[in-house]
């Protein structure tokens, strides 16, 4: 038994901390040095998991075994996909969105009527949820004073009255400290994650203490719970329930976006979209962690206090307490105070700001009063309305409690939030991705899920706690069997949360996506699905400015946004603006549409996009573009952004055009330059053989009386050079055929080896005659080749002939060997002559380039031998080449391919 | 046109993964009991804790 006023002090300790941590959290970013991190950024996000988590997930293990993790691995799954949440993020900080209310009327042309009925719908669907925050401190209380059952008092008064009291203070001075109303709340997001962590290590500590310190671990309360046949059930998952399990993750996977609380963490106090990297993975963790001890608990539990033992959402805290380890118990019940009061702070905090913005402000906008209070500040009314917000949420969810207590309406609170907020899908995401949704179509698809709802979940809930008559749930309104409410048309054998999301689901989108396409947009409306769907493409170039037409006053403008920021931060807000457009003082800006577009951003911050339009149209004399304008210039946009991609594409095109255009006109620079040098060559070679029988002619011609001997060597020279001529010019026909590819080829099957030996044949009178050896040396078995013989023919006595000329008579040695290598045939000619250093081994396939020194030597070939070589050889697909050093004899090679069907051998 | 980031669309790949792996009639495959543990408690934990690995692999691994 502990003592109250130990446990009061404690708790009050904590709540110390919470305080001293935001306090902390806002200082430094106050100071510009935020304290939020990736790592904190991650852990807020476990505001996700509330006391229904702490308490309630062992309570629905107990009965529903492991179905209790659906509501983990659908947020598990959401998170993964960033592109939607990081859109979402980039929209909110676009438009200056603060609530979820406020992004969908923001994206259906700030609707003062959407942002009322999301935040209606929001109310309803949350107040219960928050009723049973306030529940579970007070039935830990009850247990921690061995009271269970029974409302606790403190000097008199209700405790759980109190808790609500301590929560809606510690709330109003946590979220609402500001006098401004548009900063994010740094402190709170801190104190949050901090209380994240607290929850964490208190849900671990119990679920050690239960398996490993109760029990022998986890495969020691396995084994004894199957040996009970009533708890072997629930390790095992039944299939009949495989719809539940899908909608469930849907569910939940939804409400980690749409929860208000959850928005509220996620997209509005996001300080750098770089953080969800982390967030995507450790949040799951967070989830995973605190999870894993559940069902372990869940059944140390039953087995410990049997089938009657008391309420299994308090088994972490009565299992410690039956073992005396009040320490450990009252470290739970902080922990489950911290899931309670992390929910009910950001909650509150989030649905303060729909109310008061989304409720409280337009009605106020038409009042007479505020009409009259022209000049004076309302940033301090802004703070007023959201901390009664504040104090009323808390004291409806203190009234719901008392009203429902032990009700069956309390039990399943959790996943009729869920399924209320789950509403906000269609709308919401359609105004992300489709820019053909409408305003009419949203509030038609929210009015019809919504309705949906009520019927077929809130009310049936109420029913079962005996509030109102439960016949319609039995028997269908009016007696109408089909319109049962949890069998609506018919449609049985599903849970009521199923049944729910799916005929909800059904109405919403069907609704939602049936009268967008049958309404048109106006011009507003038109002008915000640009901004959102296009997003990111908006980034840079904004027609914000282009979209508002008319008159406006700077100083009106700045009035309006002094006194709903405050005259401080109104003049820093507008000096930063000022500084932007790179003008010293604010008042020297033009009263532009760009300013308008400024101050009503700045004012959305303040009291959501539908009032700020409201109130920024009160003060200008506005145009009325019509939505045909708006289309325009949203097309107009639309298409300059295609225009100006499609010129890139084209100066791209360009630019690669005119790169191939210059190569092309150098490589025709380099074929017209080798020309000349043909020619040039050409015309010199063909001298050369007609000086000298010119030279010799003339002296036969002009001394008859040249002595027999003498004018027979002379006319022996005339022939042998007009012979060498005839060869020459032979010679530079073929080339230019080959060149040209007019050559004439008659491709067949040749054996390499009978060509090679034919060649030798042929030339043998010529070693014989200069006493040179040649040896040649086949393989064996050798395949044939696609080839036209005499060519190949050509190729082999050219290089045969070139040996020849090179080696010494007498000593010199020709070897030629024919191989095969993989799929090549290789002929190599060897000689043992002078060689040639590597620049020759280059040059000689050139034209005109002969072996030797020819300014000295006495030319001894054409110059067009290996080049015509080289052709026919590349013409069957082979390679030419040298290997030779100087002094050390060459090695010309060549290849021939073989023939494809050539066996292998 | 902007490219979409890669990491979102792994990250995406990863949640379009995880559905089927999660969900019925594959949860529907782990029966019985390995090493004293009932399989299908192994099986949830065990995707669950995989999905969140390769998810801060991917996540974190761009972010160096």
């Amino acid at each position: 038994m502990l003592s109250g006023w130990f446990v009061v002090l404690l708790s009050a300790t904590y709540v110390g901390v919470l305080f001293a941590i935001a306090r902390f959290g806002d200082a430094r970013a106050d100071a510009g040095r935020s304290i939020i991190t990736a790592n904190v950024y991650g852990l807020s996000l476990a505001v996700y998991c509330t006391s229904w988590t702490f308490f309630g997930s062992v309570g629905r293990a107990t009965s529903g075994g492991l179905s209790f993790l659906t509501i983990y691995l659908g947020p598990t799954l959401m998170l993964l996909c960033v592109g939607v949440i990081i859109k979402m993020i980039r929209i909110a900080k676009a438009q200056r969105i603060t609530s979820i209310a406020d992004f969908i009327a923001s994206r259906y042309g700030k609707s003062q009527l959407l942002a009322g009925l999301v935040t209606v719908i929001a109310v309803i669907g949350i107040v219960p949820y928050i009723a049973l925050q306030l529940k579970a401190v007070a039935a830990s209380l009850a247990v921690l004073f061995d009271q269970p059952g029974r409302t606790i008092h403190l000097w008199g008064v209700d405790s759980t009255f109190l808790v609500a009291g301590v929560l809606a203070l510690f709330t109003i001075l946590f979220g609402t400290r500001h006098l401004d109303a548009t900063e994010r709340h740094e402190g709170m997001v801190a104190a949050v994650a901090f209380e994240s962590v607290v929850k964490l290590l208190a849900f671990v500590a119990v679920g050690v203490f239960v398996t490993y310190g109760m029990y022998g671990g986890f495969v020691d309360v396995f084994q004894r719970a199957l040996a009970h046949p009533e708890l072997a059930g629930l390790l095992q998952l039944d299939s009949s329930r495989a719809g539940a399990w899908a909608s469930m993750i849907l569910l939940s996977g939804l409400a980690i976006v749409f929860l208000p609380r959850q928005f509220q963490v996620m997209v509005v106090e996001n300080v750098d979209e770089s953080h969800l990297k982390r967030a995507v993975w450790l949040f799951p963790l967070y989830l995973l962690l605190i999870n894993i001890f559940v069902l372990p608990v869940a059944l140390g539990g039953l087995l410990h206090f049997g089938a009657q033992g008391g309420n299994p959402d308090t088994f972490v805290l009565t299992l410690p307490l039956s073992q005396g380890a009040e320490s450990l118990a009252l470290l739970v019940f902080i922990g489950g105070l911290s899931a309670a009061t992390g929910m009910v702070i950001v909650e509150t905090i989030a649905l303060s700001t729909m109310i008061c913005n989304d409720l409280v402000m337009p009605a106020l906008l038409r009042s007479r009063w505020l009409q009259r209070q022209q000049q004076s500040d309302l940033s301090g009314l802004l703070i007023g309305i959201r901390r009664v917000a504040i104090a009323l949420i808390l004291l409806l969810g203190y009234i719901y409690f008392k009203a429902a207590g032990e009700a069956y309406a309390l039990v399943g609170i959790g996943l009729i939030s869920f399924a209320a907020v789950a509403q906000f899908a269609p709308a919401l995401f359609g105004g992300m991705y489709w820019k053909q949704g409408t305003r009419a179509g949203a509030l038609a698809g929210l009015l019809c899920g919504f309705s949906v709802w009520l019927y077929t979940l809130l009310l049936p809930s109420f029913a079962k706690s005996g509030w109102i008559d439960s016949s319609f749930v039995e028997h269908g309104l009016f007696g109408i069997d089909w319109l049962r409410a949890q069998a609506l048309f018919g449609l049985s054998g599903l849970d009521e949360i199923s049944h729910c999301l799916w005929w909800s689901m059904l109405a919403n989108i069907g609704a939602y996506i049936a009268v967008s396409l049958h309404s048109r947009p106006d011009a507003l409306e038109a002008g915000q699905a640009e901004r959102f769907v296009d997003v990111f493409r908006h980034a840079q170039r904004v027609p914000d400015s282009r979209l508002w037409r008319g008159n406006a006053s700077l100083s009106e403008l700045a009035t309006l946004l002094e006194r709903f920021l405050g005259p401080q931060r109104a003049r820093q807000q507008l000096a930063g603006y000022a500084r932007t457009r790179r003008v010293s003082d604010w008042r020297s800006l033009p009263a532009d549409a760009e300013f308008v577009h400024f101050a009503e951003t700045e004012l959305a911050g303040a009291i959501g996009s539908a009032s700020a339009r409201a109130m920024v149209s009160s003060v200008t004399r506005e145009e009325d573009l019509g939505l045909e304008e708006v289309l325009d210039i949203l097309d107009e946009a639309t298409q300059v952004r295609a225009h100006s991609r499609e010129l890139e594409a084209k100066q791209q095109a360009l630019e690669a055009a005119t790169a191939e255009l210059r190569e092309a006109n150098e490589r025709l620079r380099e074929l017209d330059r080798m020309k000349d040098d043909f020619i040039s060559t050409v015309t010199h070679e063909l001298r050369t053989p007609l000086t000298s029988i010119r030279a010799l002619s003339e002296m036969l011609f002009d001394d008859p009386k040249v002595e027999l001997e003498q004018r027979r060597r002379f006319l022996g020279i005339i022939v042998s050079e007009t012979e060498r001529l005839t060869r020459l010019i032979n010679q530079i026909l073929d080339m230019a055929k080959l060149e040209s590819g007019r050559a004439e080829w008659t491709t067949g099957e040749v054996n390499v080896g009978d060509v090679v030996r034919e060649a030798g044949e042929a030339l043998g009178p010529l070693y014989r005659e200069k006493g040179v050896h040649l040896s040649i040396d086949i393989a064996e078995g050798l395949p044939v080749v696609l080839a036209d013989r005499d060519r190949l023919m050509q190729v082999v006595v050219n290089l045969l002939s070139n040996a020849v000329k090179f080696v010494a008579p007498a000593s010199g040695s020709v070897s030629v060997v024919v191989a095969r290598e993989k799929n090549l045939l290789q002929v190599s000619v060897a000689d043992n002559g002078p060689g040639l250093t590597a620049e020759e081994c280059g040059v000689i396939f050139e034209k005109f380039r002969q072996g030797g020194n020819t300014m000295t030597d006495k030319p001894q070939g054409t110059g067009l031998g290996l080049p015509i070589s080289r052709q026919i050889v590349e013409y069957f697909g082979g390679k030419l080449w040298v290997e030779s050093a100087p002094g050390a004899g060459a090695t010309f090679i060549f290849t021939v391919p073989l023939a494809k069907a050539a066996p292998e051998a | 046109m902007k490219r979409l980031s890669p990491v979102r669309q792994r990250l995406g790949a990863l949640a379009l993964f995880g559905v089927p792996l999660l969900s019925f009639p594959v949860l529907g495959l782990p029966q019985g009991e390995v090493a004293g543990i009932p399989a299908i408690f192994l099986y949830l934990f065990g995707v669950w804790g995989v999905l969140i690995l390769l998810a801060a692999r991917v996540a974190e691994r761009q972010g160096k």
